[in-house]
C-alpha cells in the first residue's frame, strides 16, 4: 500500500508497504529516518517514541497504515538544523547518554513533558518517564537533564 | 561549571564538601530543582558541542589549552548524534539491494535431528538463500575458549532457541515467514536442566578448587548458609544486530555492535573458512552490550548468507529472539561454611559454589575461575577451602556479565558476613571493617594484593553519609508506588550493607593486550592526533577517554578518533572492566612512542618504528604540551608545527599489563590477577510486608577508581552498574523452566524503571595503582557486584525474613511462597 504523510515538516511518500508493518519501521527503513529506536518491537522499552499529530506514541505499536495524512514528528526533527533544541542539549551536557539507545525515545518523551509541565516536580519526572528504559545510566542523569531542561525552558 | 581547587579532580557535578579528604562526593540522598546540590551541578551552555560526524573529537570552543584532557569531562562527541536520532547504531544500516536474514530456532531443549527439509522456504517467493550446517565452508564450531558451539545447528539442539537454519529474503516478514516453513525432524530427548544432576553425570566444564592454610581449622562462631542466584539477563537495548557486505575481492565487511572485533573476527573467518584478511569488522553503534556481546550471535550468520547470495544482509532480532540470542548470566547455588573467632575475626570459610553453564562453553571457565578467586569477598581470612564448578546443561548458554563470577560469589560472602555479624553481636559494618582486606594482603590464591585496597575506608564513607529522608510522602515513594496500594504507616524500613571485590582485565596467564595506533601530523596547520584502536565503544565512553589520553600525552587539542575496526591490532574485549586501562594504556604508549620519535626529530636523527614505545622516554626527557617539546623547565624546544612540517609521525603500540600467571589446579594458588577493584554500597529500603513490596530508597556507593579519567563517566558507570545490581535484587530473573525461558521480553523480564530507581549518592575514592596507567583501576564491574546484597541485607534489616535468594519475590516476604 501507498502511505501519504507528513514527517517532521515534510510531506513524504512510501510505496508497496505491507500491511503488517508498523509505523516504526516505515520510518526507519523506508524514509531513512532511523532515529526512532527499536529496542523491543512492542510496546515495552519507550525507545521509539515519536508524536503522532502532536501525541506521543509507541510507533512499533501503530500500524503504518494509520499514519496516512497525519503529522508525524521524529527526534530528528526536535533541532532546529544545526542547533540542538534545549532537551537534547541538556542530555549531552548531563551525561545523560550512555550507549544512546533509549535516548531518541527520552528526548521525545521529555520534550512532551515540558511542553505540558515547565516545570514537572521529581515525582511528575518519574511518573513521565516510566514507559522509558534505559539499561545503562540508572536514570539519574536523565533526571539531571530534565531539570536542566526544564530550567532553562523556564528562564527564555 | 564547577570550578576546582587546585589538585582537586572531579567532574562539573560534583558537590564539594569542605577540606579535600580525598573524596569527591555526587548527590546527597535528595535532589530536586529546588535543592542547591542541584543549582550549581551543571552549566548547561559550557557543554553544548558542534555537531559533528562520529570520528572527531575536537577541543570545545574556546576552551583552554588542556582542559579536555584526563581528569576532565570533555563532551562525548557521540552525544549530539545520539540526541539527535543520528548515530548508526548497528540496527540502523542499510545498503541499496540490502537483503535481510532471519534465523530459525530449536524448539526444544534437547533434540537429535533426523532431517531438515528446506524447501517450501526456499519456494517463497522474495526468498534467495536458506542455509543449514551443511553450508557452512569452514569450521562448523566456534567459541571464545573452546569451539563447541555450532555456528547452526548439527544433528541435535542442545538448548532451547539454538539456530538451525537462517534465510535471506527482500523483507524481514518474508525471511520469516520462510524460516517457519522449514520442516526440522526432531527426536526429542529429555533435557538436563538441573545443575546438580548435571554434575553427577560428569557434565563439568571446569571445577576450580582453593586450598589455603589448615583445612581443618574450627572455630568457636559457626555459620552456614546456602544462597541462590537467578539467571539475570543484559538486557541491552539495541538488539543483536549488523550488515554483512560481500566484497569483490570474495571476502566480506561485517558492521556489526559488538564487545570485541578481533575475537569476531577469528570465529568468523574460520567459519567461512576465509583468512582474517578476507573478513573486515568495523564497529557499528552499540546499544549496550554488558558482556552479552562477547560472544556471537549473528554474524557467522549474516556473512554466510551475504557470501552466498552476493548482496547486503542485514539481520536484527527482535526482543524475543534477543533472549535466547546471547548469553546470560549464570545461575548459582552457593553453600557457605563461615567459622570466626567471639569478637568476630575470620578463621576460616568453606564454599562449595555451582555455576550452570547451559549449553554451551562460552566463558564459563573464566567465571568460574573468579567466582573461586574472589569467593571469600575482600576479607583477610587464614583458612580457605573454595571448590566453584561449572556445568553443561540444557538451559540457555550463561557466559559474560557485569561482574561475572564475582557477582554470584558476593551475594554468598555478603549474606554470610551479616549472619556472622548477628552470631557474634557486632554491628555488620564493624565486623567487614575488621576483616577487611588492606594493602599487602593476601587473597586466598596466596596472592599479595599491590597497591590501594581501601575495604575499610568504602565501607566507612557509606556508613558515614547523611541518613535518607524518612518514608516518602508521594505515592512513587511507596512501595506500592503509583498503584497506591501501600499506607505510609505500614511501610518499615532497613538499611543494609556490603562491599565487594574484582578483578580488573584479563587473569590467569592470559597474553591480554590492546593495540593503539597514533599519527600526529598538521590539518589546516594545526597540530591534530589522530588516534586509531580496534577498541568498542559500548556507550562507557571510551572514545571519549582515548581522545582525553592523546591530549595529555600529546599536549594538543585537537584529536580525531577512527572508527574502532580491524584494520588496526587487537584491543582485547570490552569487558572485565579493562578497556580504560589497557586501550587507555596503549593510547598513553603510542602517544609516547610519537613524543620519543619528535625528539629524535628534534635532535636531526631520523624517527624510528617502535613496538614497544610504552614509557621509553617516561622519565626527565622533554614533554609535549601546549604545541610544542618542551623541557624540565617548560621551555619550547621545537613547535610541533615546525617539527612536523617534515611529515606526519605515526607509531602503533601492543600494550600488555603485566603477566598474570595460571591457578595451581590442584590448590588454587597462583598469582592471577592483574589488579583488584573494591566498592561498598549502603541500601535502605521501605517495605510494606503485606503485600511484600520494596523500594530502595536510596543507595550510597563508595569506589576507588585510581584514577578518575573522565569523572563524569566513572559516575555514570557506577550509578548504572548499581541500578543493574537493583534489578538482580528485585526483578530481574529470567525464568527458565524444562529449559524454557517463560518470560523472553520486557513485559515478563523486568528491568529497573525510573520509578524503581532511587537517588544514588557516590563517593569516589583516587588512590593511585602504582602499576596501572595513570594509577587508575578499572570502574564498570565492582558497583554491580556489592549493590545486590546491599539491598537484600536491608530487606532483611527492615523485616527480618531470612531471604537467601535474589531476586527477591514479594512472596519471600509475605511467606506465600
Ligand atoms: S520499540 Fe516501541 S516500545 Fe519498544
Ligand atoms: S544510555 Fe544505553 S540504554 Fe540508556
Amino acid at each position: 500500500m501507498r502511505i501519504d504523510c507528513v514527517v517532521n515538516g515534510v510531506f513524504r511518500r512510501a510505496d508497496d508497504v505491507w500491511a503488517g508493518e508498523s509505523l516504526l519501521h516505515v520510518l526507519r527503513e523506508r524514509l531513512g529516518l532511523p532515529g526512532a529506536k527499536n529496542a523491543c518491537e512492542q510496546g515495552e522499552c519507550g525507545s521509539c517514541t515519536v508524536y503522532l499529530d502532536g501525541e506521543p506514541v509507541c510507533a512499533c505499536l501503530v500500524p503504518a497504515g494509520q499514519a496516512r495524512g497525519r503529522d508525524v514528528v521524529t527526534v530528528e526533527g526536535l533541532g532546529d538544523g544545526d542547533e540542538l533544541h534545549p532537551v537534547q542539549r541538556a542530555f549531552v551536557a548531563a551525561g545523560a547518554v550512555q550507549c544512546g539507545f533509549c535516548t531518541p525515545g527520552l528526548v521525545v518523551a521529555v520534550h512532551d513533558l515540558l511542553a505540558r509541565t515547565p516545570s514537572p516536580a521529581d515525582g511528575e519526572i518519574r511518573e513521565a518517564l516510566a514507559g522509558n528504559l534505559c539499561r545503562c545510566t540508572g536514570y539519574e542523569k536523565i533526571l539531571t537533564a530534565v531539570r536542566l531542561a526544564a530550567g532553562r525552558e523556564h528562564e527564555s | 561549571m564547577a570550578g576546582w581547587g587546585p589538585g582537586v579532580p572531579g567532574p562539573e557535578d560534583v558537590v564539594s564538601s569542605g577540606p579535600w579528604d580525598g573524596v569527591w562526593r555526587v548527590g546527597g540522598g535528595v535532589g530536586g530543582p529546588g535543592n542547591p546540590l542541584w543549582a550549581v551541578r551543571l552549566d548547561p551552555d559550557a557543554g553544548h558541542p558542534a555537531p559533528r560526524p562520529p570520528v572527531v573529537e575536537a577541543g570545545a570552543d574556546g576552551s583552554a589549552p588542556g582542559s579536555q584532557g584526563i581528569g576532565t569531562s570533555p563532551v562525548r562527541p557521540d552525544g549530539a548524534l545520539k540526541v539527535r536520532g543520528e548515530f548508526a547504531f548497528s540496527s540502523d544500516l542499510w545498503a541499496d539491494d540490502m537483503l535481510w536474514g532471519a534465523t530459525l530456532r530449536s524448539p526444544h531443549p534437547s533434540a537429535t535431528i533426523r532431517s531438515v527439509d528446506v524447501t517450501a522456504a526456499l519456494a517463497v517467493p522474495g526468498v534467495y538463500a536458506v542455509l543449514t550446517s551443511a553450508d557452512v565452508p569452514g569450521d562448523r564450531y566456534y567459541g571464545l575458549e573452546v569451539a563447541d558451539q555450532p555456528v547452526l545447528a548439527v544433528d541435535e539442539v542442545c538448548y532451547r532457541g539454538e539456530p538451525v537454519a537462517v534465510v535471506a529474503a527482500d523483507h524481514p516478514e518474508t525471511a520469516r515467514r520462510a524460516a517457519a516453513r522449514i520442516v526440522v525432524d526432531y527426536a526429542v530427548r529429555e533435557p538436563v536442566t538441573d545443575p546438580e544432576v548435571a554434575l553427577a553425570a560428569g557434565r563439568l566444564v571446569r571445577h576450580v578448587p582453593i586450598r589455603k592454610g589448615d583445612p581443618a581449622a574450627a572455630a568457636e562462631v559457626v555459620v552456614v548458609g546456602e544462597y541462590r542466584v537467578g539467571m539475570q539477563d543484559q538486557a541491552f537495548l539495541g538488539p543483536e544486530s549488523g550488515l554483512a557486505v560481500p566484497a569483490e575481492d570474495g571476502g566480506v565487511e561485517l558492521y556489526v555492535a559488538t564487545q570485541w572485533l578481533h575475537a569476531d573476527q577469528r570465529q568468523v573467518a574460520a567459519a567461512l573458512g576465509l583468512p582474517a584478511e578476507l573478513v573486515r569488522l568495523s564497529l557499528a553503534g552499540v546499544g549496550g552490550a554488558f558482556g552479552a556481546r562477547e560472544d556471537l550471535s549473528m554474524q557467522v550468520h549474516a556473512c554466510l548468507l551475504a557470501l552466498r547470495t552476493g548482496r547486503p544482509v542485514k539481520m536484527v532480532y527482535g526482543r524475543e529472539e534477543s533472549f535466547v540470542g546471547h548469553v546470560h548470566r549464570h545461575p548459582a547455588v552457593l553453600r557457605y561454611e563461615h567459622g570466626a573467632t567471639r569478637d568476630g575475626e575470620l578463621v576460616y570459610v568453606r564454599a562449595r559454589i555451582l555455576l550452570d553453564g547451559g549449553a554451551y562453553t562460552s566463558t564459563t571457565p573464566a567465571v568460574v575461575a573468579n567466582a573461586a578467586s574472589l569467593g571469600v569477598g575482600p576479607y583477610r581470612v587464614p583458612n580457605v577451602t573454595v571448590d566453584a564448578y561449572g556445568v553443561h546443561t540444557n538451559n540457555p548458554p550463561c557466559g559474560a556479565m557485569r561482574g561475572f563470577g564475582a557477582v554470584q560469589a558476593c551475594f554468598g560472602y555478603e549474606s554470610q558476613m551479616d549472619r556472622l555479624a548477628e552470631a557474634v553481636g557486632l554491628d555488620p559494618v564493624e565486623l567487614r571493617v575488621r576483616n577487611a582486606l588492606a594493602e599487602g594482603g593476601t587473597m586466598p590464591t596466596g596472592q599479595v594484593v599491590r597497591g590501594p585496597a581501601p575495604v575499610a575506608r568504602l565501607l566507612e564513607l557509606v556508613r558515614d553519609r547523611p541518613a535518607p529522608p524518612p518514608v516518602g510522602a508521594e505515592l512513587w515513594q511507596l512501595p506500592g508506588g503509583m498503584a497506591n496500594t501501600t499506607a505510609p504507616e505500614q511501610v518499615v524500613r532497613g538499611v543494609g550493607y556490603a562491599v565487594g571485590i574484582k578483578n580488573v582485565c584479563f587473569s590467569e596467564g592470559f597474553d591480554d593486550y590492546a593495540t593503539a595506533r597514533v599519527r600526529l601530523e598538521l590539518i589546516g596547520g594545526e597540530p591534530t592526533a589522530l588516534v586509531h584502536t580496534a577498541a568498542a565503544e559500548v556507550g562507557q565512553g571510551l572514545v571519549t577517554v582515548q581522545a582525553q589520553i592523546a591530549r595529555t600525552e600529546l599536549g594538543v587539542e585537537r584529536v580525531v578518533v577512527a572508527t574502532a575496526d580491524t584494520a588496526v591490532g587487537s584491543a582485547g574485549s570490552s569487558s572485565a572492566s579493562r578497556q580504560t586501562y589497557m586501550t587507555g594504556g596503549a593510547v598513553r604508549a603510542a602517544c609516547r612512542a610519537v613524543r620519543a620519535a619528535l625528539i629524535t626529530r628534534l635532535a636531526g636523527g631520523r624517527a624510528g618504528a617502535t613496538d614497544d614505545g610504552g614509557g621509553r622516554v617516561d622519565e626527565g626527557g622533554p614533554e609535549l604540551a601546549g604545541g610544542a617539546l618542551r623541557d624540565a623547565a617548560g621551555r619550547v624546544l621545537g613547535t610541533l608545527v615546525d617539527l612536523l612540517a617534515a611529515g606526519p609521525v605515526e607509531e602503533t603500540v601492543r600494550w600488555r599489563h603485566r603477566p598474570t600467571r595460571s591457578l595451581d589446579p590442584v590448590t588454587g594458588q597462583g598469582d592471577a590477577h592483574v589488579q583488584y577493584a573494591f566498592a561498598a554500597h549502603r541500601a535502605t529500603v521501605d517495605v510494606d510486608p503485606e503485600l511484600g513490596l520494596v523500594r530502595v530508597v536510596e543507595i550510597a556507593t563508595a569506589q576507588d577508581v585510581g584514577r578518575a579519567i573522565n569523572p563524569q563517566a566513572v559516575v555514570g558507570q557506577i550509578q548504572g552498574g548499581t541500578a543493574q545490581g537493583l534489578g538482580l535484587a528485585l526483578m530481574e530473573e529470567l525464568q527458565v523452566v524444562d529449559g524454557v525461558i517463560r518470560n523472553p521480553s520486557f513485559t515478563d523480564y523486568l528491568i529497573p524503571t525510573v520509578l524503581d530507581v532511587p537517588p544514588m549518592a557516590v563517593d569516589v575514592l583516587e588512590l593511585a595503582d602504582p602499576d596501572a596507567p595513570y594509577g587508575l583501576r578499572g570502574v564498570g564491574e565492582p558497583p554491580t557486584i556489592s549493590a545486590t546484597p546491599a539491598i537484600v541485607a536491608a530487606i532483611r534489616a527492615a523485616t527480618g525474613v531470612p531471604l537467601a535468594r535474589v531476586p527477591v519475590r514479594p512472596e519471600h516476604l509475605t511467606g506465600t511462597g
